[in-house]
């Protein structure tokens, strides 16, 4: 993908005395340019999702049948795990593949703006990444629990389990990790939502806007308000550790729910934030394949602004077993199933603008169908679990597993892989094969459903999660899931083959690649676009 | 598409590309967005800063966690129901007193006012102030529980070997019989927890007498 621009772009540049960009490492590591630093996410996306998705893989061979298995019963190594495939597979696979990479290259180009607002700001928000990942990555090597190596305090980093419980240096480092990885999605949030607002081209107003930037939008929004919450939770988190404060330790006066409560007011908003972008890449790509604009477009827009919103105020449906009230518990639950109708709105605007449309079945449409059904069926489970009393009988079991993956792990990451399909030629500028591209669709749509709808089976027989082992009666469905687990990663690797066939069959890809149903700006561009786009501002009718 | 840049600086190049385009984008609007997202993230940290004394604020005022309530008198109405106060009593894992609750249950009636001693020992050769923080199990009955006076009000100073006992003065909210939600309430447990305090280091012992 990187040489590909670099090879037609510097035909352009001799052609039009650019002698002065940036060469070579330079291109990169000094970049302002928006693709250029999209790019750079994608690839570490890339390399997130494979390590992430690699400590999958391990855990599904632990739990592939009961007894020790390949961790050798060494079942803090397996919490290790766990801990890192949340935090990678949030923070450093699909952030930065839907808002950093997607978000980057593709906000700019809809509205018709030559560069994000604050190009610099860009640069620093992306290589914060590196580092934010190598403090966590180091982390595995220092000790966490006693006698062992790594955080093992799950993705939520729980007190006391990540204070008393994790005495060692390494939760320490895994702090530092999020700060710095949260530092980094503020200054990218505060650079779409400034380059939204200010950047648009002559007409285009905000009820214009392509749906993918509205999703990006109110991501930014989401994560400008919650993350400071984040950062704060565990800086105090950081102080009882080390400072002898006691935030979150009753015994000094303190309570550890409070640090629920503060995480969850993040956590929750931070899944939205996982799945709005999916939700704009989603609808761009329904609308270009049925040929129709997206159905409802403002109540579209206005839906995801909707789930931004109450979204922030659900977030103890995840504490539902701590000790609320039941004034308390029927709020939570009562506001949470409110998500469902905003979500309902844009499942069934979905289908409308599909309804009576010209379809065709190209791969990213393929990969948008498989996002509307699986998260259709990850939304139904999270229903089920918003009503409080339920939840008591589902809470901390493999149900809220599957449920979580179903949203994310394939309602998300089949976000990503509609987007990537859908853009790879714009950003290439070369076509894939859309045989591999649709091989690559049905071997994980095939693994991930085998992988993870047992997974509903075991938890609501009673099987629990974070465990590295579990009763023989669960061993059958357990056997299905680490089938399909390794069914999905066959997939990955067609997915890494089929880049690498794209580029070596090097096929010159057109300026619109997805003919007239393809309306939005970034088609009216060369592919892969040029270094500096629109210096004459195109007009929006 | 041609252009060409007066200055040729490669770190500068993409921005000045962006601020050709200045002229386009009002500056002191992009600038205006900028403040106002450093003010939100701004204000949201002070909401982080300010939830911990909020959050005690609002553990106080609704009973939240357990919570008790501190009452001036004693309310002049006694329910016909009994309930079992059982005492508890724990040490953060710093502290080096001894403390124990009164061993034996009291059985108390909505409105009577009771008192309790609990009793701390200082084994140690220094002098150690502590704090004890407070909950009442089941939580929900946190807002009914209210104290006249007890010894997690202040701070607790025991010299080098000194027992203390520390009395507490509460009772149970008569209007506990009118509340459904705490009809399956037979039972509530008291519990203290001393943890030292920060001011430890440099007292006074002359000035500070143990209250006891």
């Amino acid at each position: 993908m990187a040489n590909g621009t670099t090879a037609d772009g510097m035909i352009k540049e001799q052609a039009g005395d650019h002698t002065d960009r940036p060469k070579g490492w330079r291109r990169y590591v000094y970049s302002t340019n928006h693709k250029d630093i999209g790019t750079m996410y994608l690839i570490f996306a890339i390399i997130g999702g494979l390590v992430g998705g690699s400590i999958s893989i391990l855990m599904r061979m632990e739990l592939q049948a009961p007894g020790d298995g390949i961790l050798g019963g060494d079942y803090e190594f397996y919490n290790v795990l766990v801990t890192a495939h949340g935090l990678i597979m949030v923070f450093f696979m699909i952030m930065p593949a839907l808002i950093g990479g997607f978000g980057n290259w593709f906000v700019p180009l809809m509205i018709g703006a030559p560069d994000m607002a604050f190009p610099r700001m860009n640069n620093i928000s992306f290589w914060l990444l590196p580092f934010s990942i190598s403090l966590l990555v180091l982390s595995l090597f220092v000790e966490g629990a006693p006698g062992s190596t790594g955080v093992g305090a799950g993705w939520t980093v729980y007190p006391p389990l990540s204070t008393t419980g994790q005495p060692g240096p390494a939760m320490d480092l895994a702090i530092f990790a999020l700060h710095i990885a949260g530092i980094s999605s503020i200054l990218g949030a505060i650079n779409f939502i400034t380059t939204i607002f200010n950047m648009r081209a002559p007409g285009m107003s905000m009820h214009k806007m392509p749906l993918f930037v509205w999703s990006v939008l109110v991501t930014a929004f989401l994560l400008v308000i919650t993350l400071p919450v984040l950062a704060g939770a565990i800086t105090m988190l950081l102080t009882d550790r080390n400072f002898g404060t006691s935030f979150f330790d009753p015994a000094g006066a303190g309570d550890p729910i409070l640090y629920q409560h503060l995480f969850w007011f993040f956590g929750h908003p931070e899944v939205y934030i996982l799945i709005l972008p999916a939700f704009g890449i989603v609808s761009q790509v329904v609308a270009t394949f049925s040929k129709k604009p997206v159905f409802g477009y403002l109540g579209m827009a206005y839906a995801m602004v909707t789930i931004g919103g109450v979204g922030s105020i659900v977030w103890a449906h995840h504490m539902f077993t701590v000790g609320f009230s039941p004034n308390t518990q029927a709020y939570f639950s009562a506001a949470t199933m409110v998500i469902a109708v905003p979500t309902g709105i844009k499942i069934f605007s979905w289908i409308a603008t599909m309804w009576g449309g010209s379809i065709t079945f190209k791969t990213p449409m393929l990969w948008a169908l498989g996002f509307i059904f699986l998260f259709t069926v990850g939304g139904v489970t999270g229903v089920m679990m918003a009503s409080a009393g339920v939840d008591q009988a589902y809470h901390d079991t493999y149900f809220i597993v599957a449920h979580f993956h179903y949203v994310l792990s394939l309602g998300a990451v089949f976000g990503i892989f509609a987007g990537w399909y859908y853009w790879f030629a714009k950003i290439s500028g070369v076509n894939y094969s859309e045989f591999i591209g649709k091989l690559h669709f049905w071997v994980t749509f095939i693994g991930v459903n085998l992988l993870f709808f047992p997974q509903h089976f075991v938890g609501l027989a009673g099987m629990p999660r974070r465990y590295a082992d579990y009763p023989d009666a669960f061993a059958g469905w357990n056997f299905v899931s680490s089938i399909g687990g390794y069914i999905s990663g066959v997939g990955v690797l067609i997915f890494l083959f089929g880049i690498l066939h794209a580029f070596a069959r090097g096929e010159k890809a057109a300026d619109n690649v997805w003919g007239e149903g393809a309306t939005s700006l970034e088609w009216t561009l060369p592919s892969p676009p040029p270094f500096h786009q629109f210096d004459k501002l195109p007009q929006i009718k | 598409m041609p252009m060409t840049h007066a200055k040729t600086d490669m770190m500068t190049h993409a921005t000045t590309h962006t601020m050709k385009h200045a002229m386009t984008y009002k500056r002191r609007n992009i600038y205006m967005t900028l403040s106002l997202c450093l003010a939100t993230i701004g204000f949201m940290g002070v909401l982080v800063w300010a939830a911990v004394p909020l959050y005690e604020i609002f553990c106080r005022v609704t009973g939240y966690g357990g919570t008790t309530s501190r009452a001036e008198t004693a309310p002049n109405v006694v329910v016909e129901r009994v309930i079992e106060i059982r005492f508890d009593a724990g040490l953060h894992r710093s502290m080096a007193w001894d403390f124990t609750a009164p061993a034996q249950p009291i059985n108390l009636r909505p409105g009577e006012t009771a008192l309790a001693f609990y009793r701390a020992h200082n084994p140690t050769d220094e002098v150690i102030i502590g704090t004890a923080s407070f909950n009442v199990t089941p939580q929900k009955a946190g807002s009914y529980f209210s104290k006249i006076d007890c010894f997690c009000f202040v701070e607790q100073t025991l010299l080098p070997g000194q027992s203390a006992d520390m009395p507490v003065t509460f009772f149970i909210d008569p209007s506990i019989a009118t509340d459904s939600e705490m009809d399956d309430i037979n039972t509530i447990t008291l519990s203290y927890t001393f943890f030292r305090s920060k001011q430890a280091a440099n007292i006074n012992i002359e000035n500070k007498q143990p209250r006891g």
